[in-house]
């Protein structure tokens, strides 16, 4: 094994093994010594993460940590970072501890299993974003389907097998074809190395037939209107950690799709097809917000805002501007952190009334008001309040976007407008007004561990708000590779607007550019 | 070419023949007595006979030098690979047999020798080098498997399955002997070298009846779609073990003699063939997908699986190249560990009768009661849907490379995406196992052997099985580099 990590020692192999190796232990546990294991594993997990964050070196090679060993035959176990993926892989990090904190109290039956199945993802999806070869890629990808399909279907809600199935069957059709286009990349290519694909350039004619292959995983993954109909039912009928995982990391692995292959590896189809992106993702963005407007069930509300949002993303990594690509990647660490942490709020007060019923609740601000502030704080985010993190993703990305249609730009701010409106009368119907059911009233307000999962997700989603070079420094070189990538080839914009470059001067300095 | 040569060459078959007749001489003075000791001794034979084939395989022999009766019989790397698959099915049918037929009062001495003889055939089926080779082995092993089926001759099923199996079976030799003779008639030879050069320079459309006639026939005993019928009838009826038996080693041996009629006799009119095998190929898929849906029985549910398995297999051999035929290979040999390991787990469902359960509604909730056993028939399912990391992901892998790589995109897109249907239905029994209430039918304790067996093979379909990824390469291409050697 060779390692050029920190002092040659394979850092992501670990990452990725010391989850395995808690789901092997937890899996004959019983539930406290389960969620125990589980908790230590993730744990040792984020420390690890804090030192791969620590050690990255930013402006430094493109692919840092790379690790390389020969044990198979066909593909090749091939690992290595760049910013864009140690952005995601800290978010998946991060958001871990504080799922099995939430599964905490909340999982009562077959705990063992629960935990490994939650450890197995966590292994997977670092792996989706540190794998370099295509094909590991794709193993790691097509995985985490197993895991997240016994996750819904054995602790999920009264109609789970349903959602499990849709879940399961959605995302794999989704996903085959790629699969059959990867043959094709790696027949012609004549390697399956990651890195290289993102510099070989491709027939145009095969490029659009590839990226619709790739297209297909991807916009089903994101979800994109209108194949996100599996995601509502996986949402609603999943467990809250399973909720919060979903929507903080599954739901990236489409994003980090596009950034990592569609884009870099198909500039021209592409650029084709970005009229496409644009009108599903207008679309979604209109009509998903409004049919969250109109929702009873808190977790479908928050699951159909996941899907505008997630058109705000595809926006910004479609507008083949370094704007719309940083506003995206914000967009979608933004995301992870926010949605799960309205999901864990729905969590808590569902743990305690077991109902999702908007109307069952109501004057939450009088018996909960520390409940009251962080799911304020958190609603706020969700709607891109400036000085949280929302704000920034989803105003680089619309900015990026403006300069090529601003068509596209206007429908899609609408977006904002109408995602102000449903969380705001999603707050107001929680939380303000009479206490008017005696039961929800009755509910105390956040206990120790409750606080221990709000607190850092509040901080951090403040931190990103009021200070997102931290977040943007490491991916600036990156982005920068894919935007070289695909200038040749971007659409002409119908915008003649000139900006000044939005990054700090610090950080400019140290721009490659 | 001598005939102390040929004896050498053909060592293993002669093996197995005559330690079939000194068994049976046991069997006929000790009777039924002595049946589990036969079996151990037919386990010591099978074993005996795949390190006597091994060499070829790892030597990677092919052409002149191992073919033996003036070329009727080749011991290349090839056979021996298909050989060792055999081998191994009809071993583990063997294992298991005693604890299922104890129960019926029904382990007879034949039983293993029936086993054994089957292999006989089988081995002579994937190592035949000549038209007339190949029908001697093909009925060797068809006659000793339709007295398997109706082994458990008191069950009603038992005997339908065998009479099934027996009339569908004739059929298909009928159909297959026809085929032999217009392509003998065409060709003026018997033998694959000569045919492949006698058709060097296209078909007369009389040969290529002849082809096809072959292909049908082959295809009945593949049991590829639309020739599959009797499969799931047979195994539902047949006893477990032997079906086992006939997902595993009869399989391989059918789909090794296609796979060298194919490139070795018509390797010269790929396109001749192709197309046969292309539509067989998604019928399987289809068929075997939409008719695993409604069914309530395990063992049915498998054998569709099986259908839809041997679909994928063919778009291996559809490629018609090297690398096809050996991603052939590798499906044959994960398809072979998953058929095991999900056999061997059927087996070890029983009530607190002990008597098997069959009915997937039965198997409810099994992950709380059986963890262990839930998880590998979990792993099964997974494996044969081919989802990653389960190892049988790369079976599909291998194949639809091949098929991306021959240029066949329509093929590849079209196969994958139909495996999504295929989905649908192993997801059903995952979750049963796992979602489903339990129904605490399935009871008490399965013995060693079975436990060790399902550990074994399970570990070899975990994602454990991927560190198997280059041995298996290596061995695979050697042998379908066998089939490619053209004289």
């Amino acid at each position: 094994m060779t390692g050029s990590s920190v002092g040659g020692f394979p850092i992501l192999s670990l990452m990725l093994l010391v989850p395995l190796v808690g789901a092997v232990a937890s899996l004959k546990a019983n539930r406290e010594q389960a969620r125990l294991i589980a908790l230590v594993a993730t744990l040792i997990d984020f420390a690890l993460g804090v030192v791969l964050w620590a050690s990255y070196d930013i402006g430094g090679a493109q692919w840092q940590f790379t690790e390389h060993a020969a044990v198979f035959t066909g593909f090749e176990w091939k690992l290595g970072i760049d910013g864009i993926a140690l952005v995601l892989i800290a978010l998946t990090v991060f958001l871990m501890p504080i799922c099995i904190g939430a599964s905490w109290n909340s999982i009562e039956k077959r705990a063992g299993e629960y935990y490994a199945a939650f450890l197995l993802m966590e292994t997977l999806m670092i792996g989706v974003f540190t794998a370099q070869d295509l094909f590991l890629f794709y193993i790691m990808f097509e995985a985490g389907l197993i895991p997240m399909y016994l996750i819904i279907g054995i602790w999920g809600g009264a109609d789970r097998i349903y959602a499990s199935y849709k879940f399961f069957l959605y995302t794999l059709l989704g996903s085959v074809l790629m699969l059959i286009a990867m043959f094709w990349m790696v027949n012609e290519a004549g390697t399956s190395d990651i890195p290289t694909l993102m510099t070989h350039h491709f027939p145009v004619g095969a490029q659009n037939l590839l990226f619709l292959a790739f297209f297909a995983s991807f916009a089903v993954k994101m979800p994109m209107w209108p194949v996100h109909t599996w995601l509502p039912d996986a949402h609603v009928q999943a467990p809250t950690a399973g909720s919060v995982i979903l929507a903080g990391v599954l739901l990236k692995m489409g994003g980090y799709g596009f950034i990592r292959f569609s884009l870099p590896m198909f500039p021209e189809a592409s650029a084709h097809f970005a009229p496409l992106v644009w009108g599903l993702s207008m679309a979604a963005v209109v009509i998903t917000s409004l049919i969250a407007l109109v929702q009873h069930d808190i977790k479908k509300l928050i699951a159909y805002s996941s899907v505008a949002h997630m058109a705000i993303v595809t926006i910004g990594l479609f507008a083949f501007n370094q704007q719309g690509l940083e506003g995206s990647m914000i967009v979608m660490l933004s995301h992870g952190l926010v949605a799960g942490a309205l999901f864990l709020a729905v969590g808590v007060i569902y743990d305690r009334l077991h109902t999702r019923e908007i109307d069952r609740y109501g004057g939450l601000a009088i018996n909960m008001p520390y409940y009251a502030v962080f799911f304020l704080l958190f609603t706020m985010a969700s709607i891109g309040l400036p000085g949280t993190s929302g704000f920034v993703g989803e105003f680089l990305s619309l900015l990026g976007i403006y300069q090529e249609s601003s068509w596209v730009a206007l429908v899609c701010t609408t977006g904002i407008i109408l995602g102000a409106a449903y969380m705001l009368y999603l707050y107001r119907r929680v939380v303000f007004g009479a206490q008017k059911n005696a039961d929800a009233a009755a509910m105390p307000d956040l206990d120790a561990r409750e606080w221990a999962m709000m607190v850092p997700l509040a901080a951090v989603v403040l931190w990103m708000g009021i200070y997102p070079e931290s977040f943007l420094a490491p991916m600036r070189k990156d982005i920068a590779v894919v935007e070289q990538r695909i200038d040749a080839a971007k659409p002409k914009g119908d915008a003649n607007v000139k900006i000044a470059a939005v990054t700090p001067v610090a950080a400019e300095a140290g721009e490659a550019k | 070419m001598n005939l102390l040569h040929s004896l050498q060459l053909t060592a293993a078959e002669e093996l197995i023949s005559v330690a079939g007749l000194v068994l049976l001489l046991v069997a006929a003075w000790s009777g039924d007595r002595a049946s589990r000791a036969i079996s151990i001794a037919t386990v010591g034979v099978l074993v005996a006979a795949a390190a006597i084939a091994l060499p070829a395989l790892c030597g990677s022999l092919a052409g002149a030098d191992v073919s033996a009766f003036g070329g009727q019989y080749k011991a290349d790397a090839f056979s021996a690979f298909a050989k060792l698959l055999i081998y191994v099915g009809a071993a583990v049918t063997l294992i298991v047999a005693p604890a299922f037929f104890d129960r019926f009062r029904a382990m007879r001495a034949e039983f293993p020798i029936l086993v054994l003889f089957a292999a006989l055939g089988m081995g002579i089926m994937v190592s035949a080098g000549d038209l007339l080779t190949l029908y001697i082995g093909l009925e060797l092993n068809s006659l000793a498997a339709y007295v398997l089926a109706a082994f458990l001759r008191t069950d009603d099923r038992s005997a339908e399955a065998g009479l099934k199996y027996f009339v569908l079976g004739s059929l298909a030799s009928g159909i297959l002997l026809y085929g032999i003779s217009l392509t003998y008639g065409f060709s003026g030879t018997t033998s694959f070298d000569a045919i492949r050069v006698a058709y060097a320079h296209g078909m007369s459309i009389g040969a290529t009846f002849g082809m096809v006639l072959i292909l049908v026939g082959l295809g009945f005993k593949i049991s590829a779609a639309p020739f599959h019928m009797w499969t799931p009838d047979v195994y539902e009826g047949a006893p477990t073990p032997v079906t086992t038996f006939f997902a595993t080693a009869p399989k391989v041996a059918a789909l090794g003699l296609l796979m060298r009629i194919s490139l070795e006799a018509f390797g010269a009119q790929p396109d001749a063939w192709r197309q046969v095998i292309v539509a067989a190929s998604l019928l399987s898929i289809v068929v075997g997908a939409l008719g695993a849906i409604g069914q309530s029985n395990i063992k049915r549910l498998m054998a569709y699986s099986s259908i839809n398995n041997v679909g994928f297999m063919l778009i291996g051999l559809a490629a018609g190249t090297k690398a096809g035929a050996s991603a052939m290979l590798v499906y044959l040999a994960i398809y072979v560990a998953m058929s095991v390991a999900g056999f061997v787990a059927i087996l070890m469902l029983r009530d607190a009768d002990g008597n098997q359960v069959e009915t997937i509604a039965d198997l409810g909730g099994l992950s709380r009661t059986r963890p262990g056993l839930a998880a590998a028939l979990a792993m099964v399912m997974f494996s044969l849907a081919g989802i990653p990391p389960l190892f049988g992901f790369w079976g599909k892998f291998v194949v639809f490379q091949a098929a991306v790589q021959a240029n066949l995109l329509a093929l590849a897109s079209i196969g994958i995406a139909a495996s999504v249907i295929g989905a649908f239905y192993y997801l059903k029994v995952v979750k049963v196992l796992y979602f489903d209430e339990p129904t605490d039918k399935v009871q008490g304790n399965s013995d060693l052997a079975h436990s060790i067996l399902l550990v074994v093979f399970s570990v070899v379909l975990s994602p454990l099985g991927y560190l198997l990824t280059g041995w298996l390469n290596t061995l695979a291409s050697s042998a379908a580099s066998a089939l490619f050697h053209v004289v």
